[in-house]
C-alpha cells in the first residue's frame, strides 16, 4: 500500500506542478522559436534580454525554426500551440499564412512607427511580403571562395561557379532549386529581369538544369547552413554558396583564407510570425513583444552581433560597430549600397507557385 | 508473469472441487452453493480482467501514442476532403461538366465558384485549398490567393446598384430590421462584448420563403460574424454576396407576393428596379481576375480531385499522375520515386551484408572470450549508442572527405596520388560506410547472444570425429548461429530502410534514400498526403519482405537470445 500511496502522491504533485507551470506561462512566460547558434544569440542580446528586463517576462528559446512549418501545422491540428513567436524565412511565412497557421498583421497598428513618425508600412516598404510576415533582417545567399586556391585572379562574378576551366575544383551549392536555377540562367546569358519569365516555362527550367548539368560532377550539395563554411575551412571545396553572415564569421571571426562575392547574391528575408490559435493573453503578449523587437533601434542593435541587415530603412543609419570585434558593421551588411549594387531579388510569389513542380524536376535531375 | 495466475487458478479450482466433492449433491457446487462451473468461470474472468488491467496502461499508451498517429498519418494518403468541403457548390456543379471536352464550364459553375470562394475567403480557407491543388497543377496557389483578394470586389456591382437605388440598403441596422426577428433585435439592444456571449441570430418568420437565396447567405454571414469574427452582428454591414443573392431572388423565383413584414415597400421597389440592373457575368469577371480561370487544366484538376478520397497521392508516389483520362506515367524528367525505392532496398541489403561480414567475427570473439573480457569489449560495442547520432555522422565526414583523415593517411603512405584522392563521401560509399558503423551493434548483439548458447562441445565433437576446422565451423557452428544472423539482419535492414539523417549528411545525391523525400514532404513542402503515401508503400514493402523471410527462413528461426 505504501508504494501505491507514494505513487499517487507523486502523481498528484506532478499534476499540480504542471498546472502551476501552465499558470505561470499565462502570466509571464513566452516561447520564442528561432534558428539557434549565433543568430539566436544575436536576438537574445538585441531583443530578449532588454525585453525581459523591461517587462519581467521570461523568454524560453526553442531552436526549431528549421521545422517550424510542419511543427506548427501539427500543433495546430492537435489544438495545442505552445509557441508564441516564431522566426521563419519569408517563403515559409507565406506558406504558413496560406495555410491559416499564422495570424495576419496590420503593420501600421501592430508595429512601431519610425522615430521620425514614418509609418511602419512605409519604413519596411517592399519587404512586407505576405499578410502575416514581420520582416526582421535581410540576408543574402552568396558565394565564398578560398583565396589561396583560386590563383591570381580571384572570381568577381557569380558565373565563376560554372567556370570549371578557370576555377577547377569542387564547389558547394544548396540542395534545392531556389537560387541555383536563377544563377544558372543568369550565367547562361539570361538578363536578370527576365529570369522568372524564363523559369516559368518548361524549356526555361530545362535550360537551367542543363546549365547546372555542366558542373554536376563538381558539386557537393549542402542542406545545412554550416556545411559550406566547414567545407571551405577544410579546403574540401574551392568555392560554395552560403549565407553572408556565415561567411562573415568565417572571414572576420575565424580568420580563414576565404573571400566573398557580392554579385547576384540572392536577397532574402527572415522575420517573425505569430501563430494562430493563441489565447488572448498570449496573443497580446506576442504582439507587445513584436512591437518592441521590431522597432528601429532594436533592429539596428541586432547588427552589432551578426552581419545581417536590418529590415527597416530607418535602422540603417543606426548600425554601429560589432560588439566584440569592433569592426564597423555597415560595410558587411547585404543592404550596404556598395554590396547591393548587383543583387538578385528573390521572387516569393513565383516560388510559392513553382516550388513543388520545379523541386520535383530538380530532385529527379539530381538522382539521375 | 503468465505462469503465476494459471497455477493459482489451478490450485484454487482444485480446492473448490474438493469442497464440492465433499458435498455429494447432484451437480458440483462451490462452497457458497453456486454452480462450480459458474464460480470457476467467474474466478477465471476475474483473473483475466486483472491481467488485462495490469497491461492496460501499456496497451493504451501504445494505442494512443503509436498506433493511432500512424493510422491517422497513413489515412492522409487517401483523404482529400478539402476540395469538396471548400468548394461544395462548384464541385457538385462540375459533376455535370464534360472534363474531356474542350470547353470550360458554363456560367452557372462560375456563379457557384463565386459563392464558394466568397465564403472560403472569409474563413481564410481558399489559400489552403490553393496549396493543396498546387501539388497537382503549378500556379493554382497564386490563382486562389489572387482570386480571394479580388472576389470581394466582384459582388460590389450589385451592392452599389442597390445602395444607389435606396440609401436604405446601406446599413446593417436596416437589413436587420427585416431579416432578424423582433425578439433578437430587442435582445441586441445595448449589447456589448463585455456583457458576455452575443445572442444567437434568429431569422424573421417568412423571410426564408420570401427571399430564399438571401436568407441562406445572410444566415451564413450571421453565423460567421457572431462566432468566428466575434463582431456585433447588429452593426456589421452585410457582405457583398448578400446583395448578389438579393438580386438573384428579386429577379428570379421569390415569395415576395405573400410577404407583409417590414421593408416590404423597399423590397417591392427594389424588385421593380432590379430587373433593369446591370448584370454581372461571373465567367468574365473571373477571367478578368486571372485568365487561368479560362484554361481547361484548372477545371480538370478541380474535377479530378473533387472526390472525398483519392488515389492521386499513391499514383504520385509511384511516378504516375491522375488525369481526366485516368492514371498515366509522369514525364521522364519528373520520375524519381521508383529509382529511390529501388536504391533504398539495394543499399539497405548492402548495409545489412556488410554488417554481417563485420559483425560475425566480432560476435564470435565476444562469445568465446572469458566473461570479464567479453563484458569489457561489449561496452566498446555499445559505446557508440552513448554518442549522438549527429556527432558520429559528422565525425565520418571528417574521416572520409577528400582532405580528410583517411585520404591524408593514404597520400602520406603513397598509396594514392595527392591530386587523385578517393571519393569516399557524398556518394553511396559514404552512406554504406557510415550506416554500417551506426547499425553494427544491432547485428553484433543478437549474434553474440545466440553464439553464447552454442555449446563448444559440439565443435570439439565434430573435430574429434575428423572434421577440419572449416568443416566444423561451416557444418556445425554456422548453422546454429543462423537464428542470430536472421534476427540481426531483420533489425538492421528495417532500421536502414527508414534512415534519413545519415544519408542526408554523407550521401550526396547518389546515396540518399526514399526517407529523405518523405522527410522533405513532411517538413518542407507540407505535402503530407504524398509523404504518407510514400510511407505506406515503404511499410508495405517491409511487411512483404518480412512475410517472404518468414516463408523462406521461418520466423521461428529468429532468436534474440
Amino acid at each position: 500500500m505504501n508504494l501505491t500511496k507514494t505513487l499517487m502522491a507523486s502523481t498528484a504533485l506532478t499534476v499540480a506542478a504542471g498546472m502551476a507551470h501552465s499558470d505561470a506561462h499565462m502570466a509571464n512566460e513566452m516561447t520564442i522559436v528561432s534558428w539557434g547558434g549565433a543568430y539566436s544569440a544575436s536576438q537574445q542580446n538585441a531583443y530578449h534580454t532588454p525585453y525581459s528586463e523591461m517587462t519581467g517576462v521570461k523568454i524560453i528559446n526553442d531552436e526549431s525554426s528549421a521545422e517550424a512549418v510542419s511543427k506548427l501545422r501539427a500543433m495546430n491540428e492537435a489544438g495545442n500551440v505552445t509557441w508564441d513567436v516564431v522566426d521563419v524565412v519569408a517563403a515559409d511565412a507565406l506558406r504558413l499564412c496560406d495555410e491559416g497557421l499564422a495570424m495576419e498583421i496590420d503593420p501600421d497598428t501592430m508595429l512601431a512607427d519610425a522615430p521620425d513618425g514614418t509609418k511602419a508600412s512605409e519604413d519596411f516598404g517592399d519587404l512586407l511580403v505576405g499578410d502575416c510576415f514581420i520582416p526582421q533582417i535581410v540576408y543574402s545567399t552568396t558565394v565564398g571562395y578560398r583565396t589561396d586556391l583560386v590563383g591570381d585572379t580571384p572570381p568577381t562574378s557569380i558565373c565563376a561557379l560554372f567556370d570549371t576551366d578557370a576555377y577547377p575544383g569542387k564547389r558547394s551549392l544548396e540542395k534545392r532549386p531556389i537560387g541555383n536555377m536563377e544563377w544558372a540562367l543568369i550565367c547562361d546569358g539570361v538578363a536578370k529581369e527576365d529570369v522568372y519569365n524564363v523559369l516559368e516555362t518548361t524549356e526555361g527550367q530545362q535550360k537551367a538544369l542543363d546549365k547546372l548539368d555542366t558542373i554536376k560532377g563538381d558539386v557537393i550539395w549542402w542542406s545545412a547552413g554550416a556545411d559550406t563554411p566547414q567545407l571551405l575551412a577544410d579546403g574540401e571545396i574551392i568555392m560554395g554558396s552560403t549565407y553572408n553572415g556565415r561567411l562573415f564569421s568565417l572571414i572576420e571571426e575565424q580568420k580563414q583564407p576565404v573571400g566573398m562575392l557580392w554579385d547576384a547574391q540572392v536577397f532574402d528575408l527572415d522575420g517573425w510570425i505569430i501563430p494562430t490559435g493563441l489565447s488572448d493573453e498570449r496573443k497580446a503578449r506576442a504582439l507587445d513583444y513584436i512591437m518592441f523587437a521590431t522597432d528601429t533601434q532594436r533592429l539596428a542593435d541586432q547588427a552589432k552581433y551578426i552581419s545581417y541587415g536590418p529590415a527597416r530603412k530607418s535602422s540603417a543609419p543606426l548600425v554601429s560597430k560589432h560588439a566584440e570585434l569592433g569592426i564597423d558593421m555597415a560595410q558587411h551588411m547585404p543592404t550596404d549600397p556598395e554590396n547591393a549594387k548587383n543583387t538578385f531579388l528573390y521572387n516569393y510569389e513565383f516560388w510559392a507557385d513553382y516550388r513543388d513542380d520545379i523541386d520535383a524536376k530538380f530532385q529527379a535531375w539530381l538522382v539521375k | 508473469m503468465s505462469d503465476a495466475p494459471t497455477s493459482q487458478t489451478a490450485s484454487s479450482s482444485a480446492a473448490e472441487a474438493r469442497i464440492a466433492d465433499a458435498a455429494h449433491t447432484g451437480p458440483m457446487l462451490a462452497a457458497d452453493g453456486t454452480l462450480l462451473k459458474k464460480s470457476l468461470n467467474r474466478a477465471l474472468r476475474l483473473q483475466k480482467i486483472r491481467a488485462l488491467a495490469l497491461i492496460a496502461p501499456l496497451l493504451i499508451f501504445v494505442l494512443v501514442t503509436f498506433i493511432a498517429p500512424i493510422a491517422d498519418m497513413l489515412f492522409r494518403s487517401v483523404e482529400n476532403e478539402i476540395v469538396s468541403e471548400t468548394l461544395p457548390k462548384t464541385t457538385a456543379m462540375l459533376t455535370e461538366w464534360d472534363a474531356k471536352g474542350t470547353d470550360i464550364p458554363e456560367e452557372a459553375v462560375f456563379e457557384a465558384l463565386y459563392d464558394d470562394l466568397f465564403f472560403a475567403k472569409e474563413a481564410k480557407l481558399h489559400t489552403r485549398l490553393g496549396s493543396r491543388l498546387n501539388y497537382e497543377l503549378t500556379g493554382v496557389s497564386s490563382l486562389f490567393r489572387k482570386s480571394g483578394r479580388k472576389v470581394d470586389d466582384m459582388g460590389e456591382v450589385y451592392q452599389d446598384q442597390f445602395e444607389d437605388l435606396d440609401g436604405f440598403w446601406k446599413t446593417a441596422e436596416n437589413w436587420n430590421s427585416f431579416m432578424a426577428s423582433d425578439a433578437w433585435v430587442t435582445s441586441m439592444d445595448g449589447w456589448k462584448k463585455a456583457n458576455g456571449a452575443q445572442p444567437a441570430f434568429v431569422m424573421r418568420d417568412g423571410v426564408a420563403e420570401a427571399l430564399p437565396e438571401t436568407a441562406k447567405a445572410y444566415s451564413r454571414f450571421a453565423a460567421f460574424t457572431q462566432n468566428v469574427d466575434e463582431k456585433n452582428l447588429y452593426t456589421t454591414d452585410p457582405w457583398a454576396i448578400i446583395y448578389s443573392s438579393l438580386h438573384k431572388d428579386l429577379t428570379g423565383e421569390n415569395g415576395l407576393a405573400n410577404y407583409t413584414g417590414p421593408a416590404a415597400e423597399q423590397l417591392t421597389a427594389a424588385a421593380t428596379a432590379a430587373v433593369s440592373f446591370e448584370v454581372l457575368n461571373y465567367s468574365e469577371a473571373f477571367e478578368k481576375i486571372d485568365k487561368d480561370w479560362h484554361t481547361i487544366d484548372v477545371w480538370q484538376t478541380i474535377k479530378v480531385y473533387s472526390p472525398k478520397f483519392t488515389d492521386g497521392y499513391f499514383l504520385n508516389a509511384i511516378d504516375m499522375q491522375k488525369s481526366v483520362d485516368g492514371a498515366e506515367m509522369r514525364p521522364e524528367n519528373q520520375q524519381i520515386y521508383g529509382i529511390l525505392f529501388w536504391r533504398t532496398m539495394v543499399m539497405s541489403v548492402a548495409i545489412t551484408l556488410s554488417c554481417i561480414m563485420l559483425g560475425y567475427p566480432v560476435a564470435w570473439i565476444l562469445a568465446n572470450l572469458p566473461a570479464r573480457q567479453a563484458n569489457l569489449l561489449l561496452i566498446l560495442v555499445l559505446l557508440p549508442f552513448w554518442t549522438s547520432l549527429l556527432v558520429r555522422t559528422s565525425a565520418w565526414k571528417v574521416m572520409l572527405q577528400q582532405q580528410g583523415v583517411i585520404n591524408d593517411t593514404l597520400v602520406w603512405l603513397g598509396i594514392v596520388a595527392t591530386d587523385d584522392r578517393l571519393a569516399l563521401i557524398n556518394n553511396q560509399t559514404g552512406t554504406i560506410i557510415a550506416m554500417t558503423h551506426i547499425l553494427l551493434p544491432f547485428m553484433i548483439l543478437p549474434l553474440y547472444s545466440v553464439m553464447q548458447t552454442i555449446q563448444p562441445t559440439y565443435l570439439r565433437a565434430a573435430k574429434s570425429l575428423g572434421a577440419t576446422n572449416w568443416t566444423a565451423f561451416w557444418r556445425v557452428y554456422f548453422p546454429q548461429s543462423i537464428p542470430g544472423i536472421g534476427a540481426g539482419s531483420i533489425l538492421v535492414f528495417i532500421l536502414a530502410i527508414g534512415y534519413y539523417i545519415t544519408p542526408e549528411i554523407v550521401g550526396g545525391t547518389s546515396g540518399t534514400f526514399i526517407s529523405n523525400r518523405i522527410a522533405y514532404h513532411i517538413s518542407s513542402s507540407l505535402n503530407w498526403g504524398l509523404g504518407a503515401a510514400l510511407g505506406a508503400i515503404l511499410l508495405a514493402a517491409v511487411l512483404l519482405l518480412y512475410y517472404a523471410y518468414d516463408k523462406i527462413v521461418g520466423i521461428d528461426n529468429v532468436k534474440l537470445g
